[in-house]
């Protein structure tokens, strides 16, 4: 009985804060997300299910679910070419002290401003930027490069701003790998190119797909990179669904076009999870 | 092989800082169109301190992330010491409760508490924005006191009772202070979540109360000038600085 009061008090206090800040939120928005209007003044809203039905029948907001879902393919893929070999590296081209300050250094930005970083990207990538100044410097005839208010910049800043979570879980699997493993394969005569294919592939995939996951979930939630990065080539469902709050008022339709994105995140997950146990079975 | 992996890991923290440093840079050049070649000075910091805006934007930030800090470690040391000195029915379920606010996209985290406090006639500003911050440095603080108290075990706490402690003075005299670093580090961890966070402040603060980085966000969108690489310098600055913090309290990623 005492041990049960204890670890009433001990986790209620958290929980409790999380009822009130994550999941009656999240139910109070199904609620809007039925209503014809937002409940603003003396309108009188009704239930209805239009704004979900507007979601099937209008191309507009499904176009935009792909574009922000391809946007988020495009953006994973690319963390993850350069993520595993950057982890692979990590995890054995580099000397113990010397892969700590690596480690680091690779984790710091991730977890600093954001929005800073993603800033940062607008005096590089715009004409007359960094990157166009310096391909001029060191090749006088090199034609503008003007990315900014691009898809690719938003690609660019994205990927910059999520390839450290594809290291971080890439090296977190790698690191495991036992070094006589690969000696004996290298001793039995495989290439590097079969090591690589038979071994670290197979080895790193777990931290692959949590990487996936881990980037994939939140850039297709993201709106501020594709606003400051993209412009108006940078409309994403995101950004649609931040304008209902902020611009047009249109809650309930936000609210819809919310949960709709929820319900993808929801997928991704439970398609994952099982995926994950299984290959941690497998290795 | 060792010389090729060497070669593009440094290019990929290239790729990571470049834009950090340029924009580091241009916040000393003293055009306001960020023209090339750089001519340096430091106008750009002294214009911030007549910003009143920003400065009071800082002021909130701060104070929000002091006190999401000091909510956030405080309830998420209790739970972890829940979580590591009792097994109960219900505790994975507890466990995997924590991942909402980190799996969710903030956007959505963002919009329905705009939402719910709406619903439950909350005004915009500090206790939503507090509600907030607190939810999403919550899980952080349970992971980094959990994984501390994993490190400590629970021999030291029985070898104080054996010796006829009681609860509290075991809490007080052996557990708490094994679990300093731990707490250290999720509070300097709870306080950069809330310094930096965007999102959820961006559709909960009223226009009073604005963080710096809603303020940034802003005067980014209007057209933007060095006085924002500048504050934006301080910031990365400061959040870098606490993170390093964090690492030294944890040395974690490398070899042991």
């Amino acid at each position: 009985m005492r041990c049960r009061l204890a670890i009433l008090g001990l986790t209620g206090p958290a929980y409790l804060w999380l009822l009130v800040a994550v999941f009656l939120p999240l139910t109070a928005m199904l609620y809007f997300s039925v209503l014809s209007e937002t409940p603003l003044g003396n309108r009188e809203p009704v239930l209805t299910g239009e704004h979900y039905r507007a979601f099937l029948e209008k191309s507009v907001y499904r176009d935009l679910l792909w574009r922000s879902l391809g946007i988020g393919l495009e953006v994973t893929a690319f963390c993850a070419l350069i993520g595993f070999p950057a982890a692979l590296a990590l995890s054995r081209a580099v000397p113990g002290r010397w892969r700590e300050v690596v480690f680091l250094l690779v984790v710091l930005p991730f977890w600093s401003n954001g929005l800073v970083r993603t800033f940062s990207w607008t005096m590089v990538l715009g004409a007359g930027g960094v990157l166009d100044r310096g391909l001029q410097a060191l090749w006088p005839d090199a034609p503008e490069v003007d990315l900014l208010f691009t898809r690719q910049a938003v690609v660019i800043g994205l990927v910059h701003a999520y390839l450290p979570y594809m290291i971080l879980s890439c090296y977190l699997a790698l690191q495991a790998v036992d070094d006589s493993l690969i000696l004996a394969a290298r001793g039995l005569g495989a290439s590097h190119w079969t090591v690589f294919r038979r071994l670290w592939l197979p080895l790193g995939l777990p931290g692959l797909v949590a990487g996936s996951v881990l980037i994939f979930v939140p850039v297709i939630g993201a709106f501020m990179e594709p606003r400051i990065l993209g412009g108006p080539a940078g409309t994403v469902i995101g950004t649609v669904i931040e304008d209902q709050f902020t611009q047009t008022f249109n809650w309930p339709l936000g609210a819809a076009l919310s949960f709709i994105l929820l319900a993808v995140v929801l997928l991704i997950l439970l398609l994952a999870y099982p995926l994950r146990q299984r290959l941690e079975r497998v290795t | 092989m060792i010389l090729l992996g060497r070669v593009f890991l440094a290019l990929v923290l290239v790729f990571l800082y470049a834009p950090i440093v340029v924009m580091m840079v241009m916040a000393f050049n003293a055009s306001p169109l960020y023209q090339l070649p750089m001519e340096w000075s430091g106008r750009w910091f002294v214009a911030l301190m007549d910003n009143r805006r920003l400065l009071s934007a800082s002021g909130t930030s701060v104070g929000l992330a002091l006190a999401t800090s000091l909510i956030a470690t405080s309830l998420g040391t209790l739970a972890a010491l829940a979580f590591a000195r009792y097994t109960f029915r219900g505790r994975r379920l507890l466990q995997i409760l924590l991942l909402p606010p980190i799996a969710i996209p903030w956007l959505i985290i963002g919009t329905s508490l705009l939402v719910f406090t709406f619903w439950i006639g909350l005004p915009r500003g500090w206790p939503a924005l507090l509600v907030g911050h607190v939810a999403l440095a919550l899980p952080y603080t349970v992971i980094l006191v959990g994984a501390r108290l994993a490190v400590v075990g629970v021999e030291l706490e029985d070898a104080a009772r054996g010796l006829g402690a009681g609860p509290w003075q075991v809490l007080w005299r052996v557990t708490l202070p094994g679990l300093l670093p731990g707490i250290a580090a999720a509070a300097a961890f709870a306080f950069a979540v809330s310094f930096d966070q965007f999102v959820i402040s961006y559709f909960l603060a009223a226009p009073g109360t604005s963080t710096l980085p809603v303020e940034i966000y802003s005067a980014i969108r209007k057209g933007f000038t060095p006085e924002i690489n500048a504050i934006s310098t301080l910031i990365i600055l400061l959040s870098m600085a606490l993170l390093l913090m964090v690492a030294r309290l944890y040395r974690f990623g490398g070899s042991r």
